[in-house]
């Protein structure tokens, strides 16, 4: 009887399921965690009765593609998972449904949430309560390294040698340019190796992205005094320029030759394929690197950004929110809920992905549960991001002008960059009416 | 009485047709062929053209839910007083005149060459032609690869010739050679157009010209400065508005290359514009942009068409 009565039950719901089920499309980067979000989305798609599509568009494109479908009040996507720069455009332009209403009909806590991770990934504007995304893939950027290099008996020696200190991890800015310099041009296996793979890409956000890592753990800073937009002093601090100045002498004595337009894809390709003994690169490419069949496994090890005046990391990552022009937001939103649930969050880290819920991160074993788990969490309680205002394009691809001329094409001081990127920023926000 | 065109084709259309056509007059009738063009040329070209003007004139940012405002000359002065718009102005010019000088001495050397119809002539034609056929995004690829410090057959053969590291340059990663690195490719991809416009121009003189020439006993060094140079002139000068104006408006290839680095030393005036107008979504900033190369372009090629035509009459 009890078995009928629920055979009855579970007939009705799936009934009602399947009288509203709707096909919900998905869009996100083209990366690996997308692909392990794919194998998650299976169980919403057997819970609810409702099927998934996805739209992932490879990073290049990612931003041009996205931004361009919302701009133009696109119905291709009911579920965006939208860089964390866009919440503010995503925001204030409408794009993206106010979560705060159904976040409280479902009792779904934000508290439950890390921290910087719903600071960063799901308000507008910065520091209110107000939700427009549910934290979806924490990210922030990391390093790994060739351990089975460091290990080597003979360059052990050497580096004791040279440095009179053990090789081991770097823990300090100082110690990561020690070490790529120590590797540069070393003969390892009677290949020529060179020091550290970092960003240097130009057209998207690739440098900024790198440059901020050793920027922000020098002591850069937006603004004076947070929401004032005053850049003067912050920005361009002597911190500032010596984060900056680091970064060039980074790029200038420790990496690979040509390598003057590198983001993501061209890290992993240097590391991979044996040319660095370290690379710089978001935690959501760790679990696929640590179970590489060549450069994984026993033979990498992974490490925090190093701090140098301050421990900072720059923030990656990403919130979910519900598209404003979909009409099928309902669904939508039962995606968001179900997706909020803890134990959906820990099969997403089983999987792939980054959960920022308290209920997997603070979970007993998290940090044991994979070699980067420790340097993860590390890293996200120390993430800063890029601006998140609407001109959030405009005042990065500035950034990314400014650096690259500087880093890459040697042109100026740190200090002129800095003082010509704050020249830039004033104008934009003085479009904004911010200034 | 004679049949018209007309006749023919009303008598060629169903009968209450064929009276409304009788009934019109041969202006009426030219309107209504022409009339479809023009409604599309005004609604595609002309009206953009317009707009593009007004917006120009306002703060519209085409990805933001707010009114534009009207700002008057203000996306003007910011351009022409933009330190970094005269150097990306500055990279196009250094493209453009590099290109158009060893494209029009290479195409033109080349096209002299075939033209002296050695056996296997054809055959070379085809093959220099080919890079033309390309897709420029495939060049910019295919380069790229070719240009890479560590595996690129470029750098190989410099260091071949000269004895240095392949290791030790990068030609689209050094501020003193990306420039160049462009060039290069763009004089391989296009010096084939200018050949075959020269080809052209060349075949186009009559051989009693040379003749008359040789009773004459004018030398060939003669014959070429006074008779091939001057009739190949007008094709020349043809070739160098189609790659000046093709070259002007360069995208692909060098986003292809060189994304517009190291720096911003290859941006060129089109990429500078996409990104303002694309990317940080400024429209009516990039408006204005884009109204100040309409204007530069339009009016050199006014002048250049009427110098070419000077040369044409003589």
């Amino acid at each position: 009887m009890k078995r009928a009565l629920l055979g009855c039950t579970a007939a009705i719901v799936s009934m009602a399921g399947a009288a509203k089920a709707e096909d919900l499309t998905l869009c996100w980067a083209a990366w690996d965690p997308a692909n392990a979000l794919v194998e998650l989305s299976k169980d919403f798609e057997t819970e609810s009765g409702h099927s998934m599509s996805f739209e992932f568009v490879p990073w290049p494109n990612f931003a041009d593609r996205m931004l361009n479908e919302l701009n133009s009040g696109g119905q291709l996507c009911d579920l965006l998972i939208g860089d964390s720069q866009w919440i503010g455009g995503g925001a204030e332009n409408g794009h993206y449904v106010k979560l705060n209403d159904f976040f409280e009909a479902e009792a779904i806590s934000m508290d439950d949430f890390a921290d910087a991770a719903v600071y960063a990934y799901s308000t507008w504007p910065k520091g209110s309560e107000n939700y427009y995304a549910l934290p979806a893939m924490g990210d922030a950027l990391g390093w790994f390294y060739r351990k089975d290099w460091f290990e080597m008996p003979e360059v052990q020696e050497a580096f004791q040698a040279e440095h009179g200190r053990p090789l081991a991890e770097p823990t300090t800015m100082a110690e990561l340019k020690e070490i790529a310099a120590f590797f540069q041009n070393r003969e390892i296996d009677g290949q020529t190796r060179y020091g550290a793979s970092i960003f240097t890409e130009r057209g998207s956000e690739g440098i900024t992205m790198g440059a901020t890592a050793a920027l922000y753990t020098h002591g850069f800073k937006y603004e004076t005094e947070p929401g004032s937009y005053q850049m003067d002093g912050a920005v361009n601090s002597p911190e500032a320029v010596a984060g900056l100045e680091f970064y060039k002498e980074l790029y200038e004595c420790c990496t690979p030759p040509g390598y003057t337009d590198a983001y993501m894809e061209q890290s992993l390709d240097a590391f991979k394929s044996g040319q660095v003994a370290m690379a710089m690169n978001w935690f959501a490419f760790f679990p696929g690197l640590y179970a590489d069949p060549d450069v994984g496994g026993e033979k990498i090890d992974f490490f925090v950004n190093p701090s140098a005046n301050v421990a900072a990391s720059t923030l990656g990552g990403q919130g979910i929110s519900v598209v404003s022009y979909s009409d099928k937001q309902d669904a939508a939103l039962e995606y968001i809920k179900w997706f909020a649930q803890p134990d959906v969050q820990q099969k997403w880290w089983e999987l792939g992905g980054y959960p920022v819920h308290t209920a997997v991160i603070e979970g007993d074993g998290f940090e044991a549960s994979a070699p980067f788990a420790g340097d993860f969490l590390m890293a996200m309680n120390q993430v800063q991001d890029f601006w998140q205002e609407p001109a959030y394009a405009e005042l990065l691809l500035a950034m990314q002008k400014r650096l690259h001329d500087y880093v890459v094409a040697d042109q100026g001081t740190a200090q002129e960059a800095l003082d010509k990127l704050i020249e830039d920023w004033t104008e934009t926000f003085e479009d904004e009416g911010k200034l | 009485m004679a049949e018209t065109p007309i006749d023919r084709v009303a008598r060629a259309t169903p009968p209450d047709v064929a009276r409304r056509i009788r009934g019109l007059s041969d202006r009426a009738i030219a309107w209504l062929f022409v009339g479809p063009s023009i409604v599309l040329l005004l609604a595609i070209n002309i009206f953009p053209l317009i707009w593009t003007v007004r917006l120009s004139f306002t703060n519209f940012r085409a990805n933001r839910n707010r009114e534009a405002e009207w700002v008057g000359l203000r996306n003007y002065e910011r351009i022409l007083t933009d330190e970094d718009i005269w150097l990306t102005m500055q990279a196009t010019a250094h493209f453009l005149f590099w290109t158009i000088v060893l494209q029009v001495l290479i195409g033109f050397a080349l096209a002299y060459l075939i033209n002296k119809n050695f056996k296997g002539s054809a055959f070379w034609t085809t093959v220099i032609v080919l890079p033309m056929m390309l897709s420029p995004a495939v060049v910019g690829n295919f380069w790229t690869f070719l240009y890479q410090p560590q595996i690129g057959l470029f750098n190989y053969a410099v260091a071949f010739f000269t004895g240095a590291d392949p290791s030790s340059f990068s030609m689209i990663g050094s501020v003193d050679l990306a420039p160049w690195s462009i060039v290069i490719v763009d004089t391989w991809m296009w010096t084939p157009f200018v050949m075959l416009i020269c080809l052209a121009g060349l075949r186009s003189i009559p051989d009693s010209i040379y003749e008359a020439a040789e009773c004459d006993r004018a030398s060939k060094w003669r014959q070429f400065w006074t008779i091939t140079v001057p009739m190949v002139l007008p094709f020349l000068m043809l070739a160098v508005l189609f790659r000046g104006i093709e070259n002007f408006k360069m995208f692909d290839l060098v986003v292809q290359l060189t994304g517009g680095g190291p720096g911003s030393v290859t941006e060129l005036t089109s990429i500078n514009l996409k990104r303002e107008a694309f990317e940080k979504w400024r429209t009516g900033y990039a408006s204005a942009y884009a109204v100040i190369l309409f204007v530069t372009v339009f009016g050199l090629a006014s002048i250049y068409v009427k110098a070419l035509n000077k040369v044409k009459d003589r």
